[in-house]
């Protein structure tokens, strides 16, 4: 339960645990933060981190505000891979920029609108409902692709995956962009507020004039969207589409980002630049780990020990030893039952 | 308190002075209740009358604080819904609590399956199911899972189950709250055989008319206390209705005086004809002029709710039309509603009314909000004026708008609620039972502001069980029985005495003028 403690002490879990795991890598590789520009592009580990962390980063976006509507998005990764499979396969069949992004930004709106018809017009659980496309979403970018690995040589389309724009990392800017217009399109206007309501009581809402629906569909049909933008990257970036790997179980760490960014599975309140910082958080540790040495093994192991420290840092549980915020009422406190009056008060 | 009538020999089951208390809230206070030998047996009351916490205790779900339960003349305290059974009380609820997707044979030896070497009998579970269901007219297939079954069939057998786990005493809460009156008549049948069998029931229901169909006796329980134990051949319905609202019969203190003529020569702002929806409430007309409180006054259950959900659009209509401003309109769900001007403050209010982690300030400006659309954003500072306004007008008592609503107490949520409503500036403004749970103080003011609210012409529609209110407050009052509205009182008819002569009226449809 997020009871909206405002102020900086919310947040502190998660900028913490983003410093303390940037710290250790700085441990680690004491040349961590070093940052060089070299052909108009800046290079470094930190750098790598954020560029890294664009696609997960992207996905965060938009499962914040599935998340926030209670519901979840496992489909994700298999849009990436479609909208990859598409800009590929269309590049490579000799079709312009303009029409090759339209083209697998509007596969990945498809994908999002048939997710929030299900979730909101046939009212199935969304778990379910995006399992679907889940399984059957690496089938079709198969098809798209005819089950080869599609390469192309399009500068233009690369550009997305490993230009720069200003020295900073294509990927990062259009995360950031992202960011900046969902941000935008949610908190300058009532959608934010519509979405949080719809999540916390989709009865009360509907009740009080909310189109409740269409709400729904519209997270939907944006995660799609951030989807598809992920995929774009990933594939500009290896210049080539993978059906069968692009993606692959990145709605995980999707999900983890936005849980690990403090908004609750159980919908409600959500915050779009914790999500991010909390898909930076798992990169950084991704990272840090291939830096180190390691064995790949390890980073699922060290990964996960991490998140249980920053999501034990949010718990309920654990929040009661910490000082609490103004407002809170410790958890499990007890109302009485509303005391019977329909027979009684005497005039 | 008790019947003059005392018990041939020992009773079945003899409750003296149960108590059991809440937190502090005295859900029963000294209880008596008798069941005998072969009787069928009503326990009445309106909502926290305690019909429910006197079963749980009974079954074991609740530990009592005081009192003796004495089954046969000895003493029990089960522990449990299984100790219950074992000491023979078996219960059957409305939401049958059984398990759908076992076979009906499964489910009757549910933890007493028939055992050989091991091993489940099936062979001997399915003959002796057949054999259990046989006396209840119930040739089914036994080997089909349960959920296959219409909920009455189900409760047979769940009655079926719970009597052959030898239960001489069998409670029955609201069982004929979702049957028709076809599956009514068969039920019934099944309890006077059962009854002819010695066994004692315990029927809760809300339906009157069933409860002078099928029990020899009532017992009425109202805020924890019993009010008293009738024969049912002996106590005229008039008198039923009174033991349960608990009304002295008196003509009530003050009322406002709206004429009714001149009100009548309004134009209606909402109208409906032949409105309603299968198995919810019977068709009904009702009009709603403007300035006027209409109320819907009947027992629990009797179509209250469920007239005022479908007027919201909560619940669609599947027959009727309804016209505003005289034009034909659609109310396909309640966003229809709230752009025609309507406002509704729900019963539920935690399930269907608040938005818990929102703040006051998000809750009250959600409904106005809803209506300008996504794209218009109501501007922070706006929003704080009119949070704070009504926060003022109401009194609503919070350190700040910030606060999550949750965190406020019931009467000051129902508050905030409203002013969700008055934010919109509604031309109909619903409410169903704006009084419930909440304090005396917030009581009196939520009156108050229906009084005021009706004076700046703004139509009412307002639900309530508590009578004197809506004889306070109300031009026009529409009675409801068995999810029908039965009456209508206009001006000086309205009356405490009328009302519940109305609820307790045989004849259907007495119009009282047309």
């Amino acid at each position: 339960m997020t009871l909206s403690a405002p102020g900086p002490a919310r947040n502190l879990p998660q900028y913490g645990a983003l410093v303390a795991v940037l710290l250790a890598n700085w441990l680690l590789f004491p040349d961590f933060f070093a940052i060089r520009l070299q052909d108009g592009r800046l290079f470094g580990s930190l750098i790598d981190v954020v560029n890294r962390g664009a696609p997960v980063a992207l996905l965060a976006i938009g499962m914040t505000m599935v998340i926030a509507t209670r519901g979840v998005d496992l489909s994700v990764g298999a849009v990436m891979a479609i909208s990859g499979a598409v800009a590929a396969t269309m590049t490579g069949a000799g079709w312009g920029l303009p029409a090759v992004l339209a083209a697998s930004l509007a596969a990945g709106l498809l994908c999002g609108l048939w997710n929030g018809l299900l979730v909101a017009v046939l009212r199935i659980q969304p778990i379910i409902a995006t399992l679907i496309l889940m399984v059957a979403g690496r089938g079709i970018a198969q098809l798209v692709t005819e089950g080869q690995i599609v390469t192309f040589t399009s500068p233009a389309l690369a550009f997305i995956g490993g230009g720069s724009f200003l020295t900073v990392p294509m990927p990062v800017v259009i995360t950031i962009a992202l960011l900046a217009v969902t941000a935008l399109l949610v908190r300058a206007t009532a959608l934010g507020l519509m979405i949080e309501a719809v999540g916390i009581n989709r009865l009360s809402s509907a009740g009080a004039g909310v189109n409740t629906p269409v709400i729904l569909v519209a997270v939907y049909v944006w995660c799609g969207l951030c989807a598809a933008v992920a995929g774009l990257i990933v594939t500009a970036d290896i210049r080539g589409a993978d059906a069968n790997n692009a993606g692959l179980w990145l709605e995980l760490d999707a999900i983890l980002a936005v849980v690990v960014g403090g908004t609750s599975l159980l919908g409600g309140r959500f915050g779009l630049v914790l999500s991010v910082v909390g898909a930076l958080i798992i990169q950084a540790m991704n990272t840090g780990i291939l830096l180190s040495g390691f064995k790949p093994e390890f980073n699922l192991i060290v990964k996960a020990g991490v998140l249980l420290v920053v999501l034990l840092l949010q718990s309920p549980t654990l929040t009661l030893f910490l000082p609490r915020p103004k407002g809170a009422r410790p958890m499990g406190a007890v109302k009485p039952p509303v005391a019977p009056t329909s027979g009684g008060a005497k005039p | 308190m008790t019947a003059s009538t005392a018990p041939p020999s020992t009773p079945l089951l003899a409750i003296r002075g149960l108590s059991k208390a809440f937190l502090g809230v005295q859900a029963l206070d000294g209880v008596d209740f008798t069941l005998r030998h072969g009787e069928i047996h009503a326990l009445l009351g309106e909502n926290g009358a305690g019909k429910s916490t006197l079963i749980k205790t009974l079954t074991g779900v609740y530990q009592r604080d005081g009192g003796t339960v004495a089954l046969e003349g000895r003493e029990i305290a089960p522990r449990g819904v299984e100790e219950a059974q074992r000491l023979h009380i078996g219960t059957v609820y409305q939401e049958v609590n059984l398990l759908p997707n076992l076979s009906v044979a499964e489910n009757l030896f549910l933890g007493r399956q028939p055992m050989r070497w091991g091993l489940v009998d099936r062979g001997a579970m399915r003959r002796r199911a057949r054999a259990i269901l046989m006396p209840y007219g119930l040739s089914i297939d036994v080997t089909a899972p349960l959920g296959r079954f219409s909920v009455a069939t189900q409760q047979i057998i769940a009655i079926a189950r719970a009597v052959d786990m030898s239960a001489k005493v069998l409670i029955l809460d609201e069982p004929t709250a979702s049957l028709d009156a076809q599956e009514v008549a068969v039920l019934f049948k099944v309890m006077r055989t059962l009854r002819s069998r010695g066994i004692g029931i315990v029927f809760v229901t809300h339906f009157l008319d069933q409860v002078y169909e099928v029990c020899d006796r009532i017992t009425v329980l109202r805020n924890g206390r019993l009010v008293g134990e009738r024969r049912t051949a002996e106590l005229p319905r008039l008198d039923l209705v009174a033991m349960m609202l608990g009304r002295e019969l008196e003509a009530a203190a003050h009322r406002i005086d709206l004429g009714p003529a001149e009100l009548d020569s309004r134009p209606p702002l909402a109208s409906f004809k032949g409105f309603g929806k299968a198995r919810s409430v019977e068709p009904f007309d009702l009009d709603i002029r403007p300035g006027e409180v209409v109320a819907l006054a009947g027992l629990l259950g009797s179509g209250r709710t469920e007239t005022v959900r479908l007027v919201f659009g909560m619940d669609r209509a599947d027959r009727g039309e309804a016209t505003v401003d005289g034009r034909t309109i659609r109310l396909k769900g309640p966003r229809d509603a709230v752009r025609l001007g309507f406002g509704f403050c729900p019963e539920d209010r935690k399930k269907e009314g608040i938005v818990g982690e929102l703040s006051v300030r998000e809750n009250i400006i959600l409904a106005l909000q809803a209506r300008q659309g996504w794209l218009k954003p109501i501007p922070r500072r706006r929003q704080e004026e009119i949070a704070d306004r009504f926060i003022r007008l109401l009194d609503i008592r919070t350190p700040d708008a910030e606060r999550p609503i949750q965190l406020l107490s019931g009467g000051n949520q129902q508050k905030a609620l409203l002013a969700r409503w008055l934010a919109t500036e509604p031309r109909l403004l619903i409410l169903d039972e704006p009084t419930r749970g909440i304090d005396v103080g917030a009581h009196a003011e939520i009156i108050r502001l229906i009084e005021r609210l009706c004076a700046d012409g703004m139509a009412l529609l307002v639900v309530s069980s508590e009578l004197e209110e809506i004889v306070a407050y109300s031009r026009r009052v529409v009675v409801l029985r068995d999810r029908r509205h039965v009456a209508e009182l206009r001006g000086g008819e309205v009356s405490v005495e009328r009302i519940v002569a109305a609820i307790a009226s045989e004849t259907p449809n007495m119009e009282v003028r047309q």
